[in-house]
């Protein structure tokens, strides 16, 4: 082999290498690439949606993070904490307190609901060590109905809920849609911005950019460490005198507790709720996009929260489109939009499982090949 | 006068009525090192188990008789007041987060940190780690140990041996380190690493830090020990100075007999037709790696692998296997094998017992029974009776307790019983079990790799000729690897010697050893 062409051959093996390392987001770039074209959208439409979408889901998203760090996994823990988020906003709107006070008392009424919800969805997976994706999964339908059982009948009945508006004409139980018109949008349009067109809302930017400093800040903690160590390795963590139980639990809770926050700056963006299915889906939207950002179960940084939610939106504002363009029906659109959700989640976890394997193979394929330059 | 270090008195311990220990007397000063030699089984870990104060001995029912430190009676709850109290433990088996650099895990749960504002509200778990005072504080400690380890690299990526001295620096790296223990931390290592390993138990002894080693290899304990100890089934036989004796006579204490190392008695080497042969063959083995092996292997022979430690040796039948990364071509009786599939390799008759009896050799928690018999039954159906014309299989009890209760026997396995849980055995009877384990498989041939690792003096002797019993009398083809050459010269037909992932040659196993050393350094990389 001469020179040359064994630099060009390694060369190409270190792009096949990234691709093969990056399969999933590569996919979802090539997805868009194809259908923007397609779905005749301009691209100030599209920025606009982007943005407007990054702010509404960024934060949600995060909460996922410290759970893949403590080893628990793409947890749907996320969805209790949602919930605690749902019923402060109810709680404010009755109490017909408005804009950004309206947010921040929700924000804080959430943490001790999603604190408790927390607890307990740690306690179980404490349990169900090395289950807890599908463990935490059961647990969000259980608590569902809970929820259910408090929002549809007790609240009204047992729990005071003033106003007419939100409550069902039967007298008690709420509304399959709260309005929340009194603080829509009240951080993003604080301090937004209009450049080219597009609105940039600066606070709700500027949030989402503190909580990633916090996270940086986090993983250098004590408490992150633990949690990392945990992670990879239960026993050992334990033989070294880190209550490992009680880190697990710790990590849920921070979890369930940020996304109360991120259910309420989400439902805050869309202006109205839906009471009782507003967070049945979040949870997988929200691991698919972080999946589709390249992140695995046991890996995921903030890179792939910003990466997976521009490539997941994007994918959902253009596919639809682009598919009844070329189908000719255009409620392919909702359909898609679940399908793919469901299938990002199992495509991404069968190719983690297959780059795993890939990554021993390519040490292999070096050996293989110095045996060759050898001769 | 001041009061010992240690002092044990009248330590006893049985597990459900097995007495295990019996009336164990010791005393230790400081900055003395004591090495602890016995039999598989004797009762030595399970001495330090006490010692550390770890959970398996309270949960069996505790200990009789008193353990002092420097006169003051104590009792550990748990490890970590033995830590407090100054005592550190390198257990046989690795503990350490995989993930982690050496750094990070020598200061595991002790990591130097900063407070800072949000701490002082939230807790201390919230301060940050002061991640140069961690450097700083790491290699302190690998300095004392007097090795070179790289205090950034990932434990992952490192060979052995430098993992186990990650464990050692971590026991150093803590201030109030007065006596360590060290259960056998050499069976791992290279030649080289073992005597680095000795040179800074001699470092930590003149600090004043007491050491007590556990090891097989007892000229070690002769180089770097004070006093030796000697215990057979739960007793002690004899507590001497190092300097008073040697390796003949302490074996003798052991095994309450003399042992001569078993004469190699050489036969012609069969000739015969190639049953494997090996072409071109790498393998990806994280401080094994095996570069690119040729290799035949005669029907009935027993052929050794031999070479320092990292040079690959282990990697060829690991590779062969599947159980890493492999390429090349692998034909046994003529025809070709898939690389990368142990099952396959399970299937056309081949059987391995890996060096690591932890990782892949046993089901701890299981029974001697299902562990010898397990394997066998999942692969080719033995042990398994059929019912209602073959429509349903039910195992055969009995035949499952004969074939174990036989391998008992003939390996010396010592056990309660043989439903005994794999765990509840010593280090060494577990290396016998997964010996026994792979006999009872039946197959037509066999890799074992490192097969007396952890086994005392007394019982290499008898795992060898089990071995070549097997050889000769079931036919069965045996590729031996093991870091002592002069075990493989005991039973081997011939040896091929590994240098840089390569065959240097391969010799009959009567040539002399300086043939062998020569070979050895050939291909170093
Ligand atoms: N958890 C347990 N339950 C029951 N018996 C046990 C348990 N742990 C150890 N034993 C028994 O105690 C005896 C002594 O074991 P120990 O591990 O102390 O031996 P050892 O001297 O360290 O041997 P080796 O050199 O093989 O490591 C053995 O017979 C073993 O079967
Ligand atoms: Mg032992």
């Amino acid at each position: 082999m001469s020179q040359n062409n064994k630099k060009e051959t390694s060369a190409v093996r270190k792009v096949l290498g990234f691709l093969g390392a990056n399969s999933v987001p590569v996919m979802f770039i090539l997805i868009c690439a194809v259908c923007i074209p397609i779905s005749g959208f301009s691209p100030a439409y599209l920025l606009n949606e982007i943005v407007t979408r990054m702010g509404r889901n960024v934060f949600l998203i995060l909460s996922l993070l410290i759970p893949i760090m403590a080893g628990m996994g793409v947890n749907f823990g996320m969805t209790l904490g949602a919930m605690a988020g749902e019923i402060a906003l109810i709680f404010v709107t009755d109490w017909q307190i408005w804009g950004i006070p309206g947010v921040v008392l929700a924000m804080i009424i959430s943490i001790p609901l999603s604190i408790a919800l927390g607890l307990l969805c740690g306690k179980i997976l404490n349990m169900a060590k090395g289950r807890e994706m599908v463990t935490s999964y059961i647990i969000s339908y259980f608590i569902n109905g809970v929820y259910q059982l408090v929002v549809l009948y007790m609240m009204g009945s047992i729990i005071p809920i003033k106003h007419s508006t939100i409550r069902l004409p039967r007298g008690y139980g709420i509304r399959n849609t709260v309005s929340l018109l009194s603080m829509r949008q009240s951080i993003d349009n604080l301090l937004a911005i209009r450049v080219a067109g597009v609105k940039i809302p600066v606070l709700t930017f500027l949030i989402i950019a503190l909580m990633c400093l916090v996270i940086v800040w986090f993983r250098r903690t004590k408490l992150g460490q633990d949690m990392r160590a945990v992670g990879q390795d239960m026993e050992v963590a334990r033989d070294a005198g880190i209550n490992v139980e009680r880190t697990r639990i710790i990590s849920i809770v921070i979890s369930t507790v940020l996304a109360g926050f991120g259910m309420i700056i989400y439902l805050q963006n869309m202006g109205n709720m839906p009471t009782y299915s507003a967070h049945s889906q979040i949870g997988m939207f929200c691991i698919a996009a972080l999946l589709v950002g390249g992140a695995s179960v046991d890996r995921a940084s903030i890179g792939n929260v910003f990466l997976g939610v521009i490539l997941f939106h994007l994918m959902f504002i253009v596919a639809p489109s682009a598919g009844g363009k070329i189908t000719g029906d255009t409620m392919i659109g909702e359909y898609f939009r679940v399908f793919v959700s469901y299938g990002v989640i199992t495509v991404a976890l069968v190719m983690y499982e297959t780059k795993k394997r890939r990554a021993k193979a390519s040490l292999g394929e070096q050996l293989r090949a110095a045996q060759q330059e050898g001769e | 006068m001041n009061a010992p270090l240690l002092e044990l008195k009248n330590i006893k311990k049985d597990f459900f009525g097995n007495q295990v220990l019996t009336d164990i007397n010791l005393t230790l000063n400081e900055g003395e090192v004591l090495g602890l030699v016995g039999e598989n089984g004797a009762g030595k870990s399970t001495l330090m188990k006490i010692l550390f104060g770890m959970n398996v001995i309270r949960d069996t029912g505790g200990y009789g008789g008193d353990v002092l430190l420097n006169g003051q009676k104590v009792n550990f709850a748990s490890p970590f007041d033995a830590l407090a109290a100054g005592i550190g433990m390198v257990h046989q088996e690795f503990s350490l987060i995989p993930g982690f650099s050496a750094t990070e895990n020598i200061l595991l749960n002790r990591e130097p940190q900063k407070k800072s504002v949000v701490s002082e509200v939230f807790g201390q778990r919230l301060n940050t780690l002061d991640r140069s005072a961690m450097r700083k504080g790491a290699s302190d400690a690998i300095e004392k140990m007097g090795v070179e380890i790289d205090g950034e690299m990932v434990i992952n990526d490192m060979p052995v041996g430098h993992k186990q001295f990650t464990e050692i620096a971590r026991e150093l790296s803590k201030e109030q380190l007065k006596l360590l223990i060290l259960d056998e931390p050499t069976a791992v290592l290279t030649e080289r690493e073992a005597a680095a390993l000795l040179d800074s138990i001699r470092g930590m002894s003149s600090r004043g830090i007491a050491v007590i080693f556990i090891t097989h290899r007892l000229q070690e304990i002769l180089n770097v020990c004070d006093k030796v100890v000697v215990m057979r089934d739960g007793e002690i036989v004899k507590d001497v100075a190092a300097q008073e004796t040697n390796v003949t006579e302490i074996t003798r204490w052991m095994v309450g007999r003399s042992v001569n190392a078993a004469a190699a008695s050489h036969r012609e080497p069969p000739e015969s037709d190639t049953v494997m042969s090996i072409r071109r063959l790498w393998v990806d083995m994280p401080g094994e790696t095996v570069r690119d092996v040729s290799l035949d292997v005669r029907r009935g022979e027993i052929l050794g692998i031999g070479g320092l430690a990292g040079q690959g040796k282990l990697g060829i039948p690991n590779g062969v296997m599947g159980l890493y990364q492999a390429g090349g071509t692998v034909t046994f009786e003529g025809k070709e094998i898939p690389l990368n599939a142990p099952r396959k390799c399970l299937d056309s008759q081949l059987a391995f017992v890996s060096e690591d009896r932890r990782g892949v050799g046993l089901l701890l928690d299981e029974s001697l029974e299902w562990n010898i018999a397990f394997p066998a039954m999942q692969i080719q159906d033995k042990f398994l009776k059929p019912l209602l014309g073959g429509l349903i299989k039910w195992r055969d009890e009995k035949a499952i307790a004969d074939v174990t209760k036989r391998y008992i026997d003939e390996l010396q396995i010592r056990c309660t019983s043989s439903r005994q849980k794999a765990k509840e055995l010593s280090g060494g009877n577990q290396q016998k079990v997964c010996l026994a384990k792979a006999f009872a498989l039946e197959p037509q041939f066999l890799f074992v790799s490192e097969p007396t690792r952890g086994i005392d003096v007394g019982a290499k002797a008898l795992v060898l000729e089990a071995l070549k019993k097997f050889n000769r009398e079931s036919g069965v083809t045996i590729v031996m690897i093991s870091s002592e050459l002069e075990e493989l010269r005991q039973i081997c037909d011939r040896i091929a010697i590994v240098s840089g992932g390569r065959i240097a040659g391969i010799l009959p196993a009567t040539d002399s050893s300086e043939d062998f050393g020569a070979l050895m350094v050939s291909q170093v990389v």
